[in-house]
């Protein structure tokens, strides 16, 4: 019997009983729904963590300052003044692997230009932060190592602040006033968008280290130091040899701690992914349980079928079907029923992801993939609740069936 | 009636034809169930029929006729004994090529009908033609042409609920014809009819056994719808007691009552 024959029987079995071929198909709709939805939104949550890495820098470390501890009394970590800025330099000029090294100090105050003003963060640092953050400037130029060198009053405006402040443009070559000094605007950044912590990364002014330091906060200390590796595997090596670069640097004999703190972002946002794909996972396990519980409602439903209709597979044994052709037709009804809900799972899951994803703000990515998965478990659903009950039905005997009541 | 030996003789005798019987059935027995609750239905039944013969098969309720028909039918079965059906022996056949066998060369009409519900009368004829694999067109045209031949040309897309039941019988015998099996098997087929319909699907069966020189073996309890047949078997505990050209069966009066009706209903093309 060709499949056409076969399909257009199980569309007619399953149209008699509309209803209850619905009910069917709903464990299977939900499961395949489940499957599509949590794959989109687990897509879409790594995809962002991922590029908030990316945007981070590649394969970062970062330095921060080591917690004082005052009579017990931890006052914080980053509470001391310890890095200082030959440090960076020795960073970058003597650790291995190391990609490129940047001095981090930051402060906030009000921006002025001509009319406009605007309260941002002013960042000091050199010109190795736009490889180290994956900074690129948009217009202008970066200031120079020579630059920072001369403590030069040059100022670099993230995109935010150049709206604000220039909404006609004309950035570069300007004038800014930051805590009454004059800044002359040499370069905007490139647009980078929000952080992995919602801050908008653009609402920045960056400055020379040195300038920073001398004119605005009048520190002789530095808050971080951004210091990237070469490759992602190099970055244990990198904390390791910092560190004991530092501690030779600051003195530190080896019954005193650290007075500094290494941070490895990248282990900071794997544990988040780690996180995201853990409730990917979870909802992919709620997927599984109900498309097995839709399964089992086909197998039920099946079972009934086969039972309601043992007459007709009589009377179809009896003008030839052989036990080949009633398994087949009762397979194939039983995954006409899985592969339709899973097709409306399909439309479902794509539309529940979507519009959550409207709803929510957050990012999805359904993935051609994940459609086929779909579609392929809905499929393996079928066959493998399906074949028992059409197991059933092409082993009936002939009388026994044809003189069923 | 009375003695069954000598029936059985007379069985040998009436077919003493050297040509190859259509069905050949010796020594057939068949036992349902076993030890204690066992029923021997069937307990050695030995019979030829040849190509078209129209055999009626008679005898009280519960003497074996339906077990009989099943395995004539190839719908089961024997516990023992040999079947040859047209020179071969399908007493120990498969499931598959039973049902091959059903497919190809049985034709079976039963008292129920048998249709398939919501099903129009085109489709259910189709039905033994989708599992001989004939391609659609050929399908449709041949069920059209059987649905013509047993009168219901204008009833192709009727469904069994919106035909009576002499009609419905006929499109079971339309369908039984679907493949061109050169044996038609029916069990109490009029059982489920009144008397008009009961004699129309009777010239039916007799225009295919005349005309189509197609074999019909059916079962009845009615004296008068054996009267169409040329030949009365009769059951009685699992045994053939009688076996005799209806001409001595079936009473005169019966024979003429019945076959009065005939001639008209015959000279359809
Ligand atoms: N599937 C079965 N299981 C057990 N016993 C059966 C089965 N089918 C038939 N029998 C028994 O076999 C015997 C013959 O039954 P069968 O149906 O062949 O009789 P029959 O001559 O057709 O009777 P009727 O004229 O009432 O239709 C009966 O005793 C019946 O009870
Ligand atoms: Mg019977």
């Amino acid at each position: 019997m060709s499949i056409v024959n076969l399909l257009r029987i199980a569309w007619q079995a399953l149209r008699r009983n509309i209803t209850r071929s619905i009910l069917t198909m709903l464990g299977i709709i939900i499961g395949v729904g489940a499957v599509i939805t949590s794959m989109a939104i687990g897509a879409g949550a790594q995809a962002a963590v991922l590029a908030q890495i990316e945007s981070l820098g590649a394969n970062l470390v970062v330095v921060i300052p080591g917690a004082i501890t005052s009579g017990g009394v931890s006052l914080g970590t980053g509470s001391r003044t310890t890095l200082k800025l030959p440090d960076v330099d020795a960073i970058a000029s003597t650790v291995p692997d190391v990609a490129g090294a940047a001095p981090y100090s930051q402060t906030s105050a009000q921006v002025v230009a001509g009319g406009m003003n605007w309260y941002t963060v002013i960042g000091g640092t050199t010109p190795s932060y736009t490889g180290v953050r994956s900074w690129s400037v948009a217009q202008g130029r970066f200031f120079t190592s020579a630059e920072v060198d001369q403590a030069a009053k040059v100022a670099v405006l993230g995109n935010t602040v150049q709206q604000n402040l220039f909404p006609e443009g004309g950035a570069v070559g300007s004038i800014v006033i930051i805590k009454n000094v004059p800044f002359r605007v040499v370069g905007v950044l490139a647009p980078k968008g929000q952080s992995g912590f919602g801050r908008d990364q653009d609402d920045t002014v960056m400055v020379p280290i040195t300038t920073l330091l001398d004119r605005l906060t009048g520190q002789t200390w530095v808050q971080n130091f951004f210091v990237s590796a070469v490759t992602p595997e190099a970055v244990p090596a990198v904390v390791d040899a910092t560190e004991r670069l530092l501690r030779l640097r600051h003195h530190l004999t080896v019954a005193q701690p650290d007075d500094f703190t290494i941070r490895n972002i990248a282990d900071v946002q794997q544990v988040r992914l780690a996180t995201s794909q853990t409730q990917a996972l979870l909802l992919a396990g709620i997927a599984v349980v109900s498309l097995v519980v839709g399964g089992i409602g086909i197998m039920n439903i099946m079972l009934v079928s086969v039972t309601e209709r043992t007459r007709e597979i009589g009377l179809r044994m009896a003008v030839g079907a052989r036990g080949r052709d009633i398994l087949l037709q009762f397979l194939v009804e039983a995954l006409t029923l899985a592969c339709l809900g899973g097709l409306i799972g399909i439309a479902i899951g794509v539309g529940t992801a979507q519009g959550s994803s409207a709803l929510g703000h957050w990012p999805v990515i359904v993935s051609p993939f994940s459609i086929l998965l779909g579609f392929l478990s809905s499929l393996l659903v079928g066959v493998v609740f399906g074949f028992y009950p059409a197991q059933r039905a092409a082993a009936l005997d002939p009388i026994v069936a044809l003189r069923y009541e | 009636m009375t003695d069954g030996a000598l029936a059985r003789g007379r069985a040998t005798e009436a077919a003493p034809s050297t040509r190859e019987p259509l069905i050949d059935v010796r020594d057939m027995t068949k036992v349902y169930g076993e030890g204690d609750t066992a029923v021997r239905a069937l307990r050695g039944v030995s019979l030829r029929v040849q190509a078209d013969e129209f055999v009626a098969i008679m005898g009280p309720s519960g003497s074996g006729k339906s077990t009989f028909m099943h395995l004539l039918g190839c719908l089961d079965r024997p516990t023992s004994g040999s079947y040859r059906l047209a020179g071969q022996e399908v007493s120990r056949l498969s499931r598959d090529e039973l049902a091959a066998v059903r497919n190809r060369r049985i034709g079976f009409v039963f008292q129920s009908f048998n249709l398939l519900a919501r099903t129009t009368a085109q489709e259910n004829v189709e039905l033994p033609l989708l599992y001989a694999g004939v391609p659609r067109d050929l399908r449709v045209q041949r069920a059209r042409a059987l649905l013509q031949q047993v009168g219901l040309g204008d009833r192709l897309g009727h469904r069994p609920s919106e035909l009576s039941g002499g009609q419905q019988q006929r499109v079971a015998i339309a369908r039984a014809l679907a493949n061109g099996a050169p044996l038609l098997m029916a069990d109490e087929p009029t059982g489920n009819l009144d008397s008009a319909s009961s004699a129309e699907i009777m010239t039916l069966f007799r225009e295919l056994n005349r005309r189509d020189g197609i074999t019909v073996v059916l079962v009845t309890h009615d004296v008068s719808v054996a009267a169409w047949s040329n030949r009365v078997v009769t059951f009685r505990d699992g045994l053939i007691i009688d076996d005799r050209p209806s001409a001595e069966a079936v009473p005169r009066r019966v024979r003429e009552s019945m076959l009065g009706t005939a001639p008209a209903l015959e000279a359809r093309p």
